[in-house]
């Protein structure tokens, strides 16, 4: 489908965060690997507060949906992923101005929007091993699609973020604790963009249902 | 490893129910905003220090909040920083419209999360400035000083910050006194043994039985070599020999010790650490102004200690000597 109303979108971001609930064993057994092993814990409490945040509610805007999600991770998660998650949500409100409705061009300045103000809160590019390396090639890959359908271009976002996770195995880190693990991190994925990917997906499937 | 724990309910707010309701003569809780509290007596017409960071190294931040020290501290979860609202929420309850001195250890997510909460608290007009100690001379070389992390020297930057708070300077003064103390504080840890975070079943890393690494970070980063365990004298001889070099040590120069357990390592340790680097700090011809053998930055129980250097001279020395008074420290003047 072409567009979707904000209270699809909202349902849409609820559908996202109960993957990351689920995968809160997950997520928790790839970052203890090489990281805090506390990245399940932040994500699946940071989204555990936005669904309830955004369960029953009505919104008018698109921007209303995103901004009262990332607020909400923002201020319940703290550590580098709160902000960094949030602003995964928060960085593409205002080019969402008052749309009611969610579109491939939309959708997609917001998230180039989104990942700029990542790179610029936590100094992190492309083959860094995080959650970049996750969410750059899906928001290439939105901006590449030359499709105007919502459902066709989300599925290839979350194709290109599962391919950056992948890639993730091959990096040395260079951010977090794993930083100090030089080339003993080869061979694990980063926990931040299997974050990406699950939450891409999610969104992805969501919208297969709604056809 | 067990832990003591309620049934029921958020860890780190039952632990900071505990402590706030046993110092409830000293501390208020700040409002909206979990896990953060205030000095009752806190400065007024200066300029206030708050201090914060993840829970779970206490009595690091909490417990350095009081006469002579911080105003206010803001506490994330455990090994996670605070988060935006709850620090804009703390500073606005501290701020006694001289500015306020945010004082944090070096790690990503606190430089983002105050980052934000100071990007908050310009557009509602209070003034602030911060301070992130990397005294940790293991967690990176010297030309990436920016890398490296805020272990046990914490301790001392927010001694002198509040002293230098309590003397009536400007913000800018006082953040000018701070970078000249953070470019002399040095620490190196040592792990002797691994920790495991409340509510997780895996310890945060594995040490071998017989093995110890220098240079461990307090979350368990990894440091700069790991080998077997050897007597006191040899750790502290690889420990002096690292922080010697990394501060240019020289005859005649005059420092205030610390000597600091990660959580298990007792007092009896501790005490030996300290025979031995006093042996080593005599033969250098160093003087020691002072000392402290504490349990203030710690991993749960993680093992081991590490040890700071502070090089003082007349400015450093008078705020160091400035009275201070906490459940976890108190100073009177040294005569």
């Amino acid at each position: 489908m072409k567009t979707i109303h904000a209270d699809q979108c909202r349902d849409m971001v609820i559908a996202a965060c109960d993957a990351i609930i689920k995968n809160k064993p997950y997520l928790t057994e790839i970052d203890s690997a090489i990281g805090d092993g506390d990245h399940g814990i932040g994500m699946s409490g940071g989204m555990e507060k936005a669904e309830t945040a955004l369960k029953g509610k009505d919104f008018a805007t698109v921007a209303d949906v995103f901004k009262t999600t990332g607020m909400t991770m923002l201020n319940s998660m703290g550590g580098a992923s709160g902000v960094i998650f949030g602003s995964m949500f928060l960085g593409g409100v205002k080019s969402f101005g008052t749309d009611p409705e969610l579109n491939c061009k939309n959708f997609s300045e917001a998230m180039r929007a989104a990942l700029d103000s990542i790179q610029a809160r936590g100094k992190a590019s492309v083959g860094d091993k995080t959650m970049v390396d996750a969410l750059e090639p899906a928001v290439a890959a939105m901006e590449k699609s030359d499709t105007e359908d919502l459902t066709v271009m989300l599925g290839e976002a979350a194709d290109a973020a599962d391919t950056g996770i992948e890639a993730t195995k091959n990096m040395i880190a260079k951010f977090g604790r794993a930083k100090s693990l030089g080339e003993r991190a080869l061979g694990h994925q980063d926990a931040g963009a299997t974050s990406v990917g699950i939450i891409f997906r999610a969104m992805a499937e969501y919208l297969k249902t709604t056809e | 490893m067990r832990k003591i724990l309620n049934e029921k309910g958020d860890i780190i707010e039952n632990s900071t129910k505990g402590f706030l309701e046993a110092y409830s003569r000293i501390y208020e809780s700040v409002p909206d905003a979990a896990g953060c509290f205030l000095y009752r007596n806190r400065r007024k017409d200066k300029v206030v220090l708050v201090v914060g960071g993840g829970s779970g190294h206490d009595p690091l931040f909490g417990g350095f909040v009081g006469k002579g020290l911080a105003d206010a501290c803001a506490s994330g979860n455990i090994f996670a920083s605070p988060n935006p609202q709850i620090i804009v929420e703390t500073a606005k309850a501290a701020d006694a419209g001289k500015g306020v001195l945010f004082l944090y250890g070096n790690y990503a997510g606190d430089n983002m999360n105050f980052d934000m909460a100071e990007e908050l608290l310009d557009l509602e007009g209070i003034k602030t400035a911060h301070i992130r100690v990397w005294d940790d001379c293991a967690s990176a070389p010297k030309d990436r000083i920016e890398d490296r992390r805020g272990i046990a020297g914490d301790i001392y930057m927010i001694k002198i910050a509040g002293a230098a708070c309590d003397a009536g300077l400007s913000l800018e003064e006082v953040v000018k006194v701070m970078e000249h103390a953070g470019e002399n504080i040095s620490s190196i840890g040592l792990a002797a043994s691994s920790c495991t975070l409340p509510g997780q079943d895996k310890p945060i890393f594995e040490l071998g039985e017989n093995e110890i690494e220098y240079g461990m970070g307090v979350h368990g980063e990894p440091g700069i070599e790991r080998t077997v365990m050897q007597p006191a004298e040899k750790l502290v001889d690889r420990m002096y020999a690292e922080l010697k070099k990394e501060m240019d040590l020289k005859q005649g120069e005059e420092l205030a010790v610390l000597v600091n357990s990660l959580g298990s390592t007792t007092l009896l340790e501790l005490n030996t650490v300290y025979g031995d680097l006093y042996d080593h700090l005599k033969e250098d011809g160093l003087t020691v102004h002072d000392t402290e053998i504490q349990r203030w930055v710690t991993s749960q129980e993680m093992g081991g200690f590490s040890i700071t250097l502070l090089r003082l001279d007349a400015e450093l020395k008078k705020y160091y000597d400035a009275p201070c008074c906490s459940p976890y420290y108190a100073k009177e003047q040294i005569q």
